[in-house]
């Protein structure tokens, strides 16, 4: 026996001890997942082969796509994905909708903010409400992400404080929140490089003898960066529970996806021995379908999984950014009407799910969640003790940094007393 | 105490931190089976098992991004780059990520990760397989980084690095792997402060700085020099990161005057950081204008030019003749003290 191979099977004879039921499941999900490969993969290779052409099988086109919510709110059906949300009830598809619609205002409100000059930078979301409401309400709240600096829905759905939210987009922090009081690592801005602290922590889950996951959440950008790809190899290796879980929202600032890559991002994952999913990123029963077939795959010992999300990202990069001198006119109009919360909608409605009393309280929690965004933007003090730069660079004291602090301290107190 | 070679005493130094602590995991290429290509990990995994310590995949930012997220998970990971020349592919997860995490979110993210670099030259190595980065390293805040130079100090440093809850660089001098000393396993962790330098001999003319595979060739020169008549104070720095000012200020204070010397290359290294900081400090003591010998601002050569690229004997000794106004060689023979 391999020495690999080895260590897979201690990983397995803990995962035995932990639950034989567990077990059991995998089972289950391993046949799932034949068919979902099946009718995913292999699909598109057969339908590859057949046509022959990288121009049809582009990475942002929307064919071979696991779709349980059509555009126009009528419901798909999918043997291999509906199991997975079939307990999902209309109330909680309703709260789903006020998800997205709250994020949506929280994604407004927070531009605004920008615009009125009360946060220097903000990174919209617009248009991947369901890949993150989806993603997010799937998770466990022992379940850790690690995600990038758009993953605001993510977030909410952690239960950040809004002002902790905004802390970054204000200039006042590195990052805005205590990653262990709401399983969630501050967002990575170095493109891809929160894949392997995923994966890491995922080993860690393994070697603790817990079930939580770990989810990384990443772009189709990051997906070209090395550090995307070594994750998946050590993901694999090591067999570590973690998700990848890729919003190919089908820009980098300016770049196409058809830069990144010539076929669907999620057909690289197989090649890392990682199945992997392509979902409809603007379905939020897709996206939430795909989630929990991946985590429980990981709960349950089968390893890695990676998710495609295939979204738009309505809005610019950041409130820096002017989409118009790359973005082609229509698609705003096509995926307009591809739009994650009114296909969700349509669907409410076409089941007497949305009525005006809903309506009404999901748009009042919106008002109540961007009022109580606002103020807590604006209670967030600019001005900071020039001091604090000096904080938390090191846990332990430092000789060479506590002797610049000391200096600067007795500078600034030069001051005082003011001029003469 | 035990008769260990230096690469022995560091192997000797992770097994108590494994046997300490069971969150001390090892990750690294080749560091398994075969017991790292220095074989400083020898038998580790046969003691501990395959989870304590991994063989890797062969990607160093795949390495060190696990051992971060191992971290946010409560472990402390050691990490073993398997030539300094390797680290560069890791390099952006050390400077963005491992120096960076603990104060991006002051402090509730803890960074134990022990990074362990075999480095510098004078193995007769091909090209990547005898660099001195440690410069880079030092100058980035949020790590620390130490070397060492003899067999105790490995043992009992690389515990100190383990045992830290800072991210710590650890450079292993290669060419002194196989150098022998007495070491006592009850030195651990906490019988040393982290970043001080250690005065490996004293003296009243001249202050020697230097740090891992150079401190022997520095006790060497002091040797020599004594032989005519100049007596050197030999400090070993053991932290660059922070570097220990105090006991090299008040060594130059008594010496007045200071070569340092390193095998990485001089502009914007170490030595220029001493040099600069002891003229700041010690100016008015100084005798001379601190001198510099290191290794040349070019690549690291192929094997066969080494030893004209790296400082020994001659040139330390040449630099302290600089400092002590005797004839040397930027002088020419004609100029006298």
């Amino acid at each position: 026996m391999g020495y690999r191979a080895y260590r897979l099977k201690d990983f397995w004879q803990r995962r035995r001890m932990l639950s034989a039921a567990a077990i059991q499941a995998r089972a289950v999900h391993e046949r799932e997942l034949r068919v979902i490969v099946s009718t995913t993969h292999e699909h598109t290779r057969t339908e590859t082969l057949a046509e022959g052409s990288d121009q049809d099988m582009g990475p942002g086109q929307l064919e071979d796509i696991v779709q349980l919510i059509r555009p126009d709110g009528s419901r798909a059906e999918s043997p291999g994905f509906d199991p997975w949300v079939a307990d999902v009830t209309d109330d909680q598809l309703v709260d789903l909708y006020e998800d997205m619609v709250v994020i949506r205002r929280i994604d407004t409100e927070a531009t605004a903010l920008q615009r009125q000059g009360e946060l220097a930078l903000w990174a919209p979301l617009l248009g991947q409400e369901a890949a993150q409401i989806g993603s997010g309400r799937a998770l466990r709240t022992d379940d850790f992400v690690f995600s990038s600096y758009r993953e605001n829905g993510v977030a909410y759905t952690r239960g950040v404080d809004f002002g902790d939210m905004l802390k970054v987009w204000r200039g006042i922090a590195s990052a805005g929140w205590d990653p262990y009081a709401i399983g969630m690592a501050t967002p990575a801005v170095i493109i891809g490089a929160q894949t392997l602290h995923a994966t890491g922590y995922a080993l860690g889950c393994t070697y603790d003898g817990v079930d939580s996951v770990a989810i990384a959440y990443f772009g189709d950008g990051a997906t070209s960066q090395g550090d995307v790809n070594e994750a998946m190899v050590f993901a694999s290796s090591f067999q570590a529970p973690v998700v990848f879980f890729c919003q190919n929202n089908q820009w980098a600032i300016s770049e196409p996806v058809g830069l990144q890559a010539h076929r669907h991002i999620s057909d690289r994952a197989p090649g890392f021995g990682i199945p992997s999913m392509r979902v409809d990123g603007n379905d939020v029963l897709a996206v939430m379908a795909a989630t929990r077939i991946a985590l429980d795959r990981a709960r349950s010992g089968g390893g890695p999984t990676f998710i495609e999300a295939v979204t738009y990202r309505m809005g610019p990069h950041t409130t820096s950014d002017d989409p118009k001198r790359y973005r082609p006119a229509d698609d705003l109009e096509e995926w307009g009407r591809k739009d994650p919360i009114s296909r969700l909608g349509r669907l409410l409605e076409s089941r007497g799910a949305l009525t005006g009393d809903v309506t009404k309280r999901v748009n009042d929690k919106a008002d109540a969640v961007a009022r109580e965004m606002r103020a807590a933007c604006v209670a967030l003090d600019k001005e900071l003790d020039p001091m604090m730069v000096f904080d938390g660079v090191y846990e332990e004291p430092h000789s060479g940094l506590e002797r610049q602090k000391s200096q600067y301290a007795a500078y600034l107190a030069s001051f005082e007393g003011g001029e003469q | 105490m035990t008769q260990m070679t230096l690469g022995g005493a560091i192997n000797s130094g992770l097994r108590h931190a494994l046997a300490d602590d069971d969150k001390v995991v090892l990750l690294g290429e080749d560091i398994g089976k075969l017991g790292g290509v220095f074989r400083v990990t020898d038998k580790l995994q046969e003691e501990f098992g395959p989870r304590r310590v991994m063989d890797a995949p062969l990607a160093e930012a795949g390495i060190i991004g696990t051992a971060v997220g191992l971290a946010f998970r409560g472990y402390r990971p050691v990490c073993e780059i398997q030539f300094d020349g390797f680290i560069y592919p890791g390099f952006d997860q050390i400077v963005a990520q491992v120096a960076k995490l603990h104060y991006r979110t002051r402090g509730k993210v803890k960074v134990p990760i022990t990074i362990r670099v075999p480095f510098g030259g004078g193995i007769g190595a091909v090209e990547h397989h005898s660099e001195s980065p440690e410069a880079y390293f030092a100058h980035t805040a949020g790590l620390r980084v130490i070397s060492c130079s003899n067999p105790q100090d490995a043992h009992t440093m690389i515990r100190q690095a383990i045992a830290c809850d800072d991210p710590v660089l650890f450079f292993e001098p290669k060419r002194r792997y196989w150098l022998k000393g007495e070491v006592s396993e009850e030195l651990g962790a906490d019988t040393l402060p982290m970043g001080s330098a250690r005065v490996a001999r004293e003296g009243t003319d001249v202050t020697l700085a230097a740090y891992g595979p150079l401190v022997p060739t520095a006790m060497d020169a002091a040797a020599a020099a004594a032989d005519d008549g100049i007596s050197i104070e030999v400090i070993d720095l053991r932290s660059l990161s922070p570097i220990d000012f105090s006991t090299v200020e008040k060594s130059v204070r008594k010496t007045g005057r200071l070569v340092v010397t390193h095998e990485a290359a001089q502009s914007g290294g170490i030595g220029a950081e001493v040099a600069a900081a002891v003229t700041e400090r010690c100016f008015d003591w100084l005798e001379a204008a601190p001198a510099r010998v290191t290794g040349f601002d070019t690549p690291y050569p192929p094997a066969a030019l080494e030893e004209a690229f790296l400082p020994d004997l001659d040139r330390l000794l040449d630099a302290v003749d600089r400092v002590m106004g005797r004839r040397n060689s930027l002088t020419g023979w004609k100029a006298t003290a």
